[in-house]
């Protein structure tokens, strides 16, 4: 085999990256991430919502400015650094303006002249399969359409990396796996002016269809946990019993415990009431044990085929799991999920039942519910200001933190009817609406 | 070069649909030009009016001659606009300014919000003495000083909508706009300029509804032993109230009729045709706004060309890069070398704003006491009582009609515009037939002056309620339908929790105008009758027609400080709770 050597277009250095308002806790979004993305490769950082990996994109495409670390682009051809084009989540188009010209927006902030332009904005667009859309407007257009002229508008401006930002996850299924179909075959003839492309993803199977290296985040703060190549020629196949084993075995690296070095007690940041919570709906977690319970798992679900079996991305299925495994009604072990024997009788028990089980779990496992039902016993008048528990959270976190945390602790607890919340007096009480 | 372009004709579709169409002048291009010349000789004849020294004026004084009608409607309207010009130079500028610098925005938005609540008719005296000093001896001078009351009427609402607009630029267009490196101009004509678009159109429309009413209010006014009468509409209603001329109060309301008619169509519905396309939404759902004359000007040749030549400047501004593009920011250090500053620019302010004050109260105290203040605040409130009974009655009246309207899209879509009309009529017009009423009657003042005060501003409670109830969700509808809601149930649950957010709206807008007409409402005149109505609008009328300043100054503090407190204590609140229980998403 010939090794070719590959010139390196960005070096990623001990970055870090700190969020915080003045006087309160910071936190640490990243932390000491090195990268390098060479010439000629798709690389994909994968990780789940807040592992910083979007903040990473963004400070290599000078949105951002980590607080430590250095981003540097090395001198490559004549002299020249590479440069970077960026396609979003979101699309971010111009509503008000047209396709053409929303292809063109780059090219008119160089200041290429108006004749130049629109010739090179049309043979992105022909490029991308946009004929005929030229006058038309955003808003006319459905989602991957969209989602073309981002990459049209961030591929006329002739940029050596192109960054996406979780590109397809704002696009359905079908549509989603066109465009990457699409674009791999664009990038594969070499039909792109790019030479690498950095693509930010929460989607393993993605992930592991697109790229040539995979650089695995964890989340709370952002590392990179792990990289892995992907040797499976293109085009790749899913039912791939190689591309089904890799699938499979990012899977378990993926719902591992963080590394040992830190201990920590679970699954969240933060420990004790300082714990930040994910907003996750009591009738999302009861259709999940629901799910494990029912044949053919049996009580024991392999997460992958569970994902697919019920339409979810795994990202939105891992917060879901992990709050399972916070209350103790199942466990993670290796990619599979195992319901414990709170999660079996919760499964098999009536209405009323199962809020007592929810409780007793809330109250014994989650301790911000604990606490907040303890001062309310405490108090003769079985009342208090849910401001109160937000600013104690806000020692611990930042304050979407500390709102969304309260919020899931709030919900849970009104479903368990450990206690209730009065919204336009923003109290807690111990009150039963009768 | 990447991008090869093809010229094989794949295009070519695609070139037709952009190319100018190739057929002569059509009907269209001759309509428009037609339109476009008598505006333009309009424009001309009316400014070289306005240039004359003041003796021309005394001169050749405004008549009452049906002949001089269009003139004065056209001179009222040019004035008009040159205060909505002022006002969107004033926006532009300074709005954008509060955005950009973190220590202009700790001065003009505070500022912005407390003369948004200003009664700008007590000011008229404190600025023509101003301008005419500014302009000895000319009619121009005469001008300012009433372009300048119709502007403060009209622009802090729109800064403060441009303002807030540009805080709220969507994340993701702000870093495509950073990412490509856009240069500031670049970035505004792009970016912030078109999303603020939408919001601005709107309150320039607000304001110029609102300007109409100070048009005829500025025109022909009297400070001191001063009187002077600009020609146009509300000099010619005045001259006829003097001469109890019934036939002439007819005709202005009839001009003032067709002037509004016709800028609606001529001017706002064009513009807001077209300011549809900058609404920030991703979905054509909704059924968009239309314009004849907007349909007229797009089907020309001439019209796009005369746009592109104007485009092609804007141009090549854009290509200079004003300034370096903003690239990487340091966020984080910079936070603490700003802070130190920020204090001490506070603290300058204060100093300024609280010499501003002493001066103001020893301006004051030198003619009033203690006591004389204290009946002020009591006029306050007898022109609080007044308002608040007023918006009560008014949407006693208006909240059902206005719901019944707005459930019947046939009705709502025919009786939506005239509502709007209504609002955008100066109703200090319609006040000589009120008068005539009263006196004929021999009704008491103090009661009956007070519907006035609302006549031109519950039309803002009407048709925010309309749309309230035309954005009520067809599902819910439906639900309250099959559970046979009905009656006072239906009302308490369905239809008053669903305009909620419109109805605050409608009623703030209505207030604050209330209490800015009560100082033309509150005190009236029809020949040489004078009507009153103890209150502090009469206050500041009384005190403005003797020119004593010192009691104008703390009549309009006074009332200043009623409008600021109730926005603070009651609508703000209510409008928040709406924002935060009553939104349908």
């Amino acid at each position: 085999m010939v090794v070719i050597e590959s010139r390196n277009l960005v070096e990623v250095q001990k970055v870090r990256q700190v969020y915080g308002k003045s006087g309160g806790p910071d936190l640490l979004v990243l932390d000491d991430v090195d990268l390098t993305l060479k010439e000629n490769e798709i690389v994909g950082l994968l990780g789940r919502s807040g592992s910083g990996k979007s903040t990473l994109l963004r400070s290599i495409a000078g949105l951002v400015t980590p607080t430590q670390g250095v981003i540097e682009f090395p001198k490559i051809e004549d002299g020249q650094r590479a440069t970077v084009s960026m396609v979003f989540q979101t699309f971010a188009l111009f509503p008000w303006l047209t396709v053409l010209q929303n292809v063109e927006v780059g090219l008119e902030a160089k200041n290429v002249p108006p004749t130049d332009r629109r010739k090179r904005a049309l043979a992105a667009i022909d490029l991308i399969g946009l004929d005929g859309f030229e006058s038309a407007y955003p808003k006319e257009l459905s989602g991957g359409m969209r989602q073309r002229v981002g990459l049209a508008r961030a591929l006329v401006v002739d940029p050596d990396i192109l960054l996406m930002d979780e590109p397809f996850s704002a696009l359905d299924v079908l549509t989603a796996e066109t465009l990457r179909t699409d674009l791999l075959d664009l990038w594969s003839e070499g039909r792109m002016p790019i030479k690498s492309i950095l693509i930010v993803t929460h989607n393993i199977e993605e992930a592991v269809l697109m790229c040539d290296r995979i650089l695995l985040f964890s989340s709370n703060p952002g590392r990179v946990i792990g990289e892995i190549k992907v040797e499976i020629p293109q085009p790749r196949n899913r039912q791939d019993p190689t591309f089904r084993a890799l699938v499979e075995q990012i899977y378990v690296r993926m719902t591992q415990k963080n590394d040992d070095s830190q201990p920590r007690d679970g699954l969240f940041p933060g420990s004790g009431i300082g714990m930040a919570l994910p907003v996750v709906s009591t009738n999302a977690l009861a259709g999940l044990i629901e799910a494990i319970n029912a044949e053919p798992n049996n009580g024991r679900a392999d997460l992958p085929e569970l994902a697919s079996g019920l339409l979810y991305e795994t990202d939105d299925l891992f917060p879901i799991a992990e709050v399972l495994q916070l209350l103790r009604f199942a466990e993670l072990v290796g990619g599979d999920i195992k319901l414990l024997p709170a999660g079996k009788r919760y499964a098999l028990a009536d209405v009323d039942e199962r809020k007592k089980i929810f409780a007793q779990q809330l109250l014994s496992y989650v301790p911000l519910a604990a606490h907040i039902r303890r001062v309310l016993d405490d108090r003769p008048s079985h009342k208090s200001q849910a401001r109160r528990f937000h600013d104690e959270l806000e020692d611990f976190m930042s304050e979407s933190y500390a709102s969304r945390t309260l919020k899931a602790v709030t919900q849970w607890a009104r479903y368990a009817e450990v206690f209730a919340y009065h919204e336009t007096t923003d109290l807690f009480s111990l009150d039963d609406p009768t | 070069m990447v991008f090869l372009s093809r010229s094989d004709g794949k295009h070519r579709h695609f070139d037709r649909s952009l190319a100018p169409r190739l057929a002569g002048p059509s009907w269209a291009d001759l309509a428009a030009i037609a339109l476009v010349v008598v505006i333009a000789l309009l424009v001309i004849v009316g400014v070289g009016q306005m240039r004359q020294p003041l003796t021309a004026l005394n001169a050749a004084p405004v008549d009452l001659q049906l002949l001089h009608l269009p003139e004065y409607a056209l001179l009222s309207t040019l004035r008009m606009f040159g205060a909505l010009a002022a006002s969107l130079i004033f926006t532009l500028t300074v709005a954008t300014l509060a955005a950009k610098s973190r220590k202009a925005e700790l001065i003009i938005v505070p500022a912005l919000d407390i003369l948004q609540s200003v009664p700008v008719l007590g000011f008229l005296t404190f600025t023509v003495m101003f301008f005419m000093n500014l302009f000895p001896g000319r009619q121009l001078g005469v001008e300012c000083a009433a372009i300048f009351a119709i502007f403060t009427s009209q622009a802090w609402n729109m800064a403060f909508s441009f303002y807030q607009s540009l805080r709220t630029v969507p994340k993701d267009l702000d870093e495509v706009s950073r990412q490509f490196g856009f240069s500031s101009w670049r970035r505004f004509v792009r970016l912030e300029l078109p999303f603020a678009m939408p919001g601005l159109v709107w309150n320039a429309m607000m304001s110029m509804s609102g300007g109409w009413f100070f048009v005829v209010a500025s025109e022909a006014i009297a400070v001191g032993n001063t009187t002077i009468a600009l020609p146009g509409i509300g000099s010619w209603l005045a001259l006829a109230i003097e001469r109890k001329d019934f036939g002439a109060v007819a005709w202005a309301v009839f001009a003032m009729a067709v002037v509004i008619v016709l800028y609606d169509q001529l001017i706002f519905r064009p513009i807001v045709a077209w300011a549809d396309k900058f609404r920030f939404e991703q979905t054509a759902s909704r059924e968009r706004p239309r314009s004849w004359v907007y349909d007229l000007a797009r089907r020309t040749r001439l019209l796009p060309s005369i746009i592109e030549l104007l485009l092609v400047a804007g141009r090549s501004l854009s290509a200079l890069s004003w300034s370096a593009p903003p690239g990487r920011q340091t966020l984080r250090a910079n936070k603490h070398i700003i802070r130190v500053p920020d204090g001490l620019w506070i603290g300058f302010i204060a100093v300024v704003c609280s010499g501003a004050s002493l001066w103001l109260l020893r301006f004051i105290s030198t003619s009033l006491t203690a006591a004389d203040i204290i009946s002020i605040v009591g006029l306050g409130f007898a022109t609080l009582v007044r308002v608040a009974v007023l918006i009560a009655i008014a949407s006693i009246i208006w909240v059902p009609i206005g719901v019944w309207i707005g459930l019947r899209p046939a009705w709502s879509e025919r009786l939506q515009p005239v509502a709007q009309f209504l609002a955008a009529f100066p109703a200090n017009v319609l006040f000589p037939f009120a008068v005539v009423i009263i006196i004929g009657l021999r009704l008491d003042p103090n009661i009956w002056l007070s519907p006035l005060m609302i006549l031109g501003t519950q039309w803002y409670i009407l048709f925010n309620v309309i749309a309230g109830a035309s954005a009520l969700p067809n599902d819910l509808r439906e639900a309250a339908r099959t559970f046979n809601m009905r009656g006072l149930q239906w009302w308490r649950q369905v239809a008053l929790p669903g305009i909620f957010p419109y109805f605050v709206t409608g009623a703030l807008t209505a207030s604050g105008g209330s209490w800015n007409a009560s100082i033309v409402a509150e005190s009236v005149s029809w020949g040489d009758k004078r009507l009153q109505a103890t209150g502090l609008g009469s206050f500041i009328a009384d005190a403005t027609a003797a020119g004593d300043l010192p009691r104008v100054a703390v009549g309009i503090v006074v009332m200043s400080a009623f409008v600021v407190t109730l926005n603070r204590t009651l609508w703000r609140p209510l409008y928040r709770y709406a924002e935060r229980r009553l939104r349908f998403d």
